[in-house]
C-alpha cells in the first residue's frame, strides 16, 4: 500500500477506532460509514477495548513480499469482545501455543519494517492476554 | 534546584519490557569462548516487530491506565527521549501521540541526551505543567540499544522503556519535591552520524563520567532540600551494569536495601534512556504513601538529573491498574546469539 493509503488507516490501525451505529447501537470494525445491521449511516467513532479471542488461525511460513522479516508468524481471525471480527497477526507467542478460544489483547507493533527509503507501518497485532 | 511555583507530580506511570532475553553467557560463548566475565546475567531484546515507537506506546498506555480519568486530549506534550529513534528524520513522538489519542493539539518532540534523554524530558514537563501552560504532559524514556558485536557493551545493551504522565500535585501518586542537574562536556561515549554502533572511552566511562556526575547531582539536590540519604526509602540510579550503581550508592551513603527494589540491570541489561526510569516504575510498583524516592539518571556526554519524589496516598489504588514492571520481567523467553542477531537487525538481507 502507498504512503497516503497507510496514513488514512492510522486511526483504526493504531488504536482500533471503529464506529457505532447511532440508530441501532451496532459496533462496527473496520469503519465503513454504514451499519451492516440496519444500513443507517454510521459515523460516530468508537474506540474498541482491544480484548478478544482467537476464532481461527493459520501459521505463515512463506510470507508475501514485505513481511519476510516476521516469518514464521501466525495470522488469526479474532472476535473482539464487543462483537466484530477482524484479521490480525499474532505476536509474542509461539505458533504451537495458539488455540481456538485463546484470550488475546491488542498491541501496536510494526506491521511492515519498511525498506530503506519507505516509511515504517505501525498497526494492531494481538498477543496472549495478560502478558500470556 | 528546579522547583515549579505550582506543585507537580506523577499522575500515572507505565513500564514496558520486551519478552526476549539474551543471557550474557551467550555473548561470552561467541566472542571469548566462555573465558570472559559477564557484567549482567542477561538483557532484554526487542522482538522483530518492536522498536522505540512500539515500546513507548505500550508504556504510555500503561501510564494512562494508571492515571484513570485523564482525557488524552488534555495532554499538552508528548516527549520521547531515546538514542534509538527509528527514524533519523521524523519524530517518534507524533506516532506515540497519535496512538494514545493525544493529537492534534499538543506539543510533540523527540529528546536526545544519551541515557538521560528521558529524565531531561521529565524535567521539561515539570516546567511545562508547573507554569500552568499544560495540565498534563507525557514523557517517555525508551531505547533498543545497539552495540558493536563483540564489544563490552553487547553484554548489556538492552531494550525497554517507561512513561510518566505529569500533572497537578493534587492528582498525583508521587509529588516532585525538586530536581537538580549536573552537566559537563565529557566525551565518554558517542556515535557519529551514519555510524551504526557507538564508540566509548573504555575506562574513561567510570570515575570522570558516571560517578562524578551522579554524585554531584545527588549531593546538589539533597543539599538544596536539606535531606540525608536516610530520608529516602528508595534510591534509583542509571544502571549500565550491576557494579556501578552499587558502588555509587555506597559512595553517597545509601544502603543495598534502598537500592534493591529499583535494580533491574541484572535481569534486563542497560535500557539506556529507559534504565533509571524503569528502575523508578519498579519502585513505584511497591512504594507506600509517605515514602521518598531519589532518582539519579546519567547520560554520556555527560550529565546527571536528580529528582526527589514523595509518594502520596493515591498510589495504592493505581499500582494494580496496569501490568507491573516485574510482570514484564517475569514474561521471559530465552534466545540464543543467532536469534538475537536476527531480532536486533544485525543480519543484512
Ligand atoms: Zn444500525
Amino acid at each position: 500500500m502507498n504512503v497516503a493509503g497507510n496514513w488514512r488507516l492510522q486511526q483504526q490501525r493504531y488504536r482500533l477506532v471503529g464506529e457505532e451505529c447511532e440508530k441501532c447501537g451496532t459496533l462496527i470494525f473496520p469503519p465503513r460509514d454504514l451499519c451492516p445491521e440496519c444500513e443507517a449511516p454510521a459515523k460516530m467513532p468508537y474506540v474498541f477495548s482491544g480484548q478478544g479471542e482467537v476464532y481461527s488461525y493459520s501459521t505463515i511460513y512463506s510470507p508475501p513480499r514485505g513481511f519476510e522479516e516476521f516469518a514464521p508468524y501466525t495470522v488469526a481471525l479474532i472476535r473482539l469482545k464487543e462483537g466484530p471480527m477482524l484479521t490480525a497477526q499474532l505476536t509474542d507467542v509461539e505458533s504451537d501455543k495458539v488455540y481456538i478460544g485463546m484470550p488475546v489483547e491488542m498491541v501496536t507493533r510494526k506491521i511492515q519494517g519498511g525498506d530503506e527509503g519507505n516509511p515504517i507501518v505501525y498497526g494492531y497485532k494481538f498477543r496472549p492476554a495478560h502478558l500470556g | 534546584m528546579l522547583k515549579p511555583d505550582r506543585p507537580v507530580g506523577i499522575v500515572g506511570y507505565g513500564a514496558y519490557i520486551p519478552r526476549y532475553r539474551l543471557p550474557a553467557t551467550e555473548v561470552d560463548r561467541i566472542w571469548t569462548n566462555g573465558q570472559g566475565g559477564t557484567p549482567v546475567r542477561e538483557k532484554a531484546v526487542a522482538g522483530p516487530d518492536e522498536d522505540v515507537v512500539t515500546i513507548s506506546i505500550e508504556a504510555a498506555r500503561n501510564a494512562l491506565a494508571r492515571a484513570g480519568e485523564v482525557r488524552p486530549s488534555l495532554i499538552r506534550a508528548v516527549w520521547v527521549g531515546s538514542e534509538s529513534h527509528p527514524y533519523a528524520v521524523k519524530p517518534t513522538s507524533t506516532i506515540v501521540a497519535e496512538a494514545i489519542g493525544a493529537t492534534p493539539y499538543t506539543q510533540a518532540g523527540d529528546w536526545e541526551f544519551a541515557c538521560k534523554a528521558g529524565t531531561e524530558a521529565f524535567q521539561a514537563a515539570l516546567g511545562f505543567v508547573g507554569s500552568g501552560m499544560a495540565r498534563y504532559a507525557l514523557v517517555v524514556g525508551a531505547d533498543t540499544a545497539q552495540a558493536r558485536p563483540g564489544d563490552d557493551l553487547e553484554y548489556t545493551a538492552g531494550a525497554g522503556g517507561a512513561a510518566y504522565l505529569l500533572g497537578p500535585a493534587e492528582e498525583s501518586l508521587a509529588v516532585v519535591e525538586g530536581s537538580c542537574s549536573y552537566v559537563t562536556d565529557t566525551p565518554d561515549f558517542w556515535r557519529r552520524a551514519y555510524q551504526r554502533y557507538p564508540s566509548h572511552g573504555g575506562r574513561f566511562t567510570g570515575q570522570p563520567a558516571y560517578f562524578k556526575h551522579i554524585v554531584a547531582a545527588a549531593q546538589g539536590l539533597m543539599a538544596a532540600l536539606d535531606r540525608q540519604p536516610s530520608d529516602y526509602t528508595y534510591v534509583v540510579f542509571h544502571q549500565p551494569n550491576v557494579k556501578f550503581p552499587q558502588t555509587v550508592g555506597k559512595q553517597l551513603g545509601f544502603t543495598s536495601q534502598q537500592l534493591a527494589p529499583g535494580m533491574l540491570c541484572n535481569e534486563i541489561g542497560n535500557t539506556y534512556a529507559g534504565s533509571s526510569l524503569l528502575g523508578l516504575t519498579a519502585v513505584l510498583d511497591v512504594a507506600a504513601p509517605g515514602e521518598r524516592v531519589l532518582l539519579v539518571s546519567y547520560g554520556s556526554g555527560a550529565g546527571s538529573d536528580a529528582i526527589s519524589l514523595l509518594i502520596t496516598g493515591a498510589i495504592t489504588e493505581r499500582q494494580g491498574r496496569a501490568p507491573r514492571t516485574r510482570d514484564y520481567i517475569a514474561r521471559r523467553v530465552e534466545i540464543d546469539y543467532a536469534t538475537y542477531v536476527r531480532y536486533a537487525g544485525k543480519l543484512i538481507m
